[in-house]
């Protein structure tokens, strides 16, 4: 890493010793900043080459027309907002997104508590077997998922016929199936709020806790007093990063539902799927995932948002 | 409890109230105990009916009578089936040879980033730590178009290096920003004592930073090798010949024929791709959970 030497230095034997120690301490630190950049490079060469420019070229794509020989502008947008199928997919995915954030939140919330009161070296069998379904590879237990609601031999029918119950068509009609996609992600997404919540919690200082109660707080208003405003930073980060997640969410919809039945799951990675790549529309399948965003945009800066007030209260 | 009651009245009134209290806090463990065990038995429903499915022969699968939940006849026969066929071995070396260039490259590229913009710095590397962690937020789903016409340029759809180079965008961020935090928080005169040596800064690099920051470089490794072993679009996407899929697609694609479900092998299948996630967790957890947490701690 010594090729620092082609930098201009500009010190040609200066009288003074005073300049010199100057210009050698110029010369230091331009070499460390250029070497700096060197070690950032590879990072900006990937970012620029593949991030930023297949950004940038998904506009341009968005705004040719099917064979990719015309510029039609914003038609493929116009075209998808008028699409019965599109303004579904919207819906979808917002619900599919909403719905599983609250619920994954929620479930984290009480098995993080749930695993703070047991003793610390039991803790670590418990969240271990808890955090299992978020280690395995989500297209992998999404393929379990399926045969679990197979039409023809499904083991959650077998079980509702146990009680003498009729069999439930998961899969086969839209809003069955849409609470079956859901509960796929909140299965696989709680152990991740569980873990992070449970971070948070144990890093609520001891002393709150006891002065609340020498003040005879209740349990109730120790959570509502103590543990939320403490915690609060993390659940919104933790929030809005799995919502930009779930938002975003390709493998359980591929592959449980397709989706199927009559497009009432699609969300908008799996119709750009199925738009750009299977019907070869790529530019119509380029506007679809577009879509996402301003949405995503906006996600993305409250969590930096909530990041840099995070980091300046810990520096503070 | 029976010496107390001997006692004066007030010890005795005192040590009830201690004992209720300690009885509360018992009903509370337990109680605790008895909630995690309903969620942990929820929560490995499907992990278990995985295992019991792929114990089934096809015969028991296909009779369809009985309970499903639990295996008449355990037999291997869909292990042994997948060992010794040939596509499921390429698609599980296709998917070890991915990962391993994937951790590998994505490493090199984060630490030495990571190691430039917590200690060094240059004009802009504030935005440039920014904008790594903006693409992190970016999801794989918005630019996985535009990215086939790309590949294409590039002449390797169908080809499993296309994922080599675009894993890392998947990895990258993240694994940068957990080894930023990382370097930030180790003491400065660390690395001036070696200046002053007469340390080049890669000799710091090498010699104190990856050293002292172990935990951090296992946390980022587990996440790349995450990412690389579970993705599931860009395969979907970018590969269609089964001499090039990895495990993810390879599984979905090559045991699903028509209507024919294999279900013993798929699930035979997807335990064995399981496997490694799941033994490298097993060891591995506390580090990637310490450095998971603390990449959204601090910030």
């Amino acid at each position: 890493m010594a090729d620092g030497t082609s930098i201009p230095v500009g010190v040609i034997a200066s009288p003074r010793s005073r300049a010199r120690q100057q210009s050698t301490l110029r010369r230091f630190s331009q070499r460390r900043s250029t070497i700096a950049f060197l070690l950032c490079l590879p990072l900006i060469v990937l970012i620029a080459a593949f991030v930023v420019y297949p950004a940038f070229y998904a506009i341009y794509l968005s705004m040719l027309n099917k064979k990719m020989t015309a510029f039609v502008g914003l038609g493929n947008f116009a075209f998808l907002l008028k699409r019965h199928t599109f303004q579904l997919v919207i819906f979808q995915s917002c619900l599919f997104a909403v719905t599983a954030v609250v619920l994954k939140a929620l479930l984290g919330f009480i098995l993080a508590h749930l695993m703070h009161n047991i003793p610390g070296k039991n803790q670590r069998i418990w969240r271990g077997l808890l955090l299992v379904p978020w280690v395995i590879p989500l297209a992998l237990s999404t393929l379990t998922w399926w045969w679990m609601f197979d039409p023809s031999y499904s083991a959650f029918n077998w079980i509702l016929n146990q009680f003498g119950m009729d069999n439930v068509p998961w899969l086969g009609v839209g809003w069955i199936a849409r609470f079956c996609t859901i509960t796929v992600n909140v299965w696989y997404g709680t152990p991740f709020f569980m873990i992070m919540y449970l971070a948070a919690l144990k890093s609520v200082p001891e002393q709150l806790y006891e002065a609340a109660s020498i003040d005879g707080a209740t349990s109730v208003q120790k959570l509502f007093f103590v543990t939320l405003p403490m915690m609060r930073n993390i659940i919104a980060i933790t929030v809005l990063f799995s919502l930009i997640v779930t938002f975003a969410d390709f493998d359980i919809v591929r592959i449980l539902t397709a989706g199927g039945p009559q497009d009432m799951t699609h969300v908008f990675a799996t119709y750009a799927f199925q738009v750009g790549i299977q019907s070869g529309d790529i530019p119509l399948g380029a506007s679809v995932s577009l879509f996402m965003f301003p949405i995503l945009a906006l996600a993305a800066f409250f969590v930096l948002r909530g990041v840099t007030r995070r980091s300046k209260e810990i520096a503070a | 409890m029976s010496a107390t009651t001997t006692m004066g009245t007030a010890r005795s009134a005192a040590a009830n109230r201690k004992h209720s209290l300690h009885r509360q806090r018992a009903w509370a463990l337990w109680g605790s105990y008895i909630a995690l065990g309903v969620f942990v038995v929820m929560f490995l429903v499907p992990p278990f009916y995985t295992i019991v499915t792929s114990l089934k022969s096809s015969a028991e699968i296909s009779a369809q009578t009985g309970s499903p939940w639990i295996v008449r006849h355990p037999t291997l026969e869909n292990f042994w089936y997948l060992i010794t066929y040939p596509n499921f071995q390429t698609y599980y070396l296709n998917s070890v040879l991915v990962t391993i260039v994937t951790v590998a490259v994505s490493m090199t590229i984060s630490v030495l980033a990571a190691f430039s913009l917590a200690r060094m710095g240059f004009w802009g590397s504030g935005a440039l730590a920014t904008g790594v962690f903006l693409t992190y937020l970016i999801p794989a789903s918005l630019l996985f178009i535009p990215l086939f016409q790309i590949i294409g340029g590039l002449g390797l759809i169908n080809s499993f290096w296309c994922l080599v180079l675009l894993y890392p965008t998947l990895a990258v961020p993240f694994c940068t920003w957990i080894m930023i935090g990382y370097f930030s928080s180790i003491p400065k005169e660390l690395d001036e004592a070696a200046l002053i040596d007469g340390a080049s800064y890669l000799q710091i690099l090498w010699k104190v930073f990856i050293p002292v920051a172990m935990p951090g470089i296992i946390a980022a490794t587990i996440f790349a090798f995450t990412v690389s072993w579970g993705a599931f679009l860009y395969p979907l996407a970018y590969l269609y010949t089964s001499n090039q899929m990895v495990l993810t697609v390879g599984i979905i694609s090559d045991l699903i024929r028509g209507d024919v479900f294999q279900w013993g092998k798929i699930m035979a299948a997807c335990l064995l791709a399981s496997l490694p996630p799941i033994l490298i967790y097993a060891f591995l957890m506390d580090y990637y959970v310490a450095g998971l947490t603390a990449g959204a701690t601090k910030g």
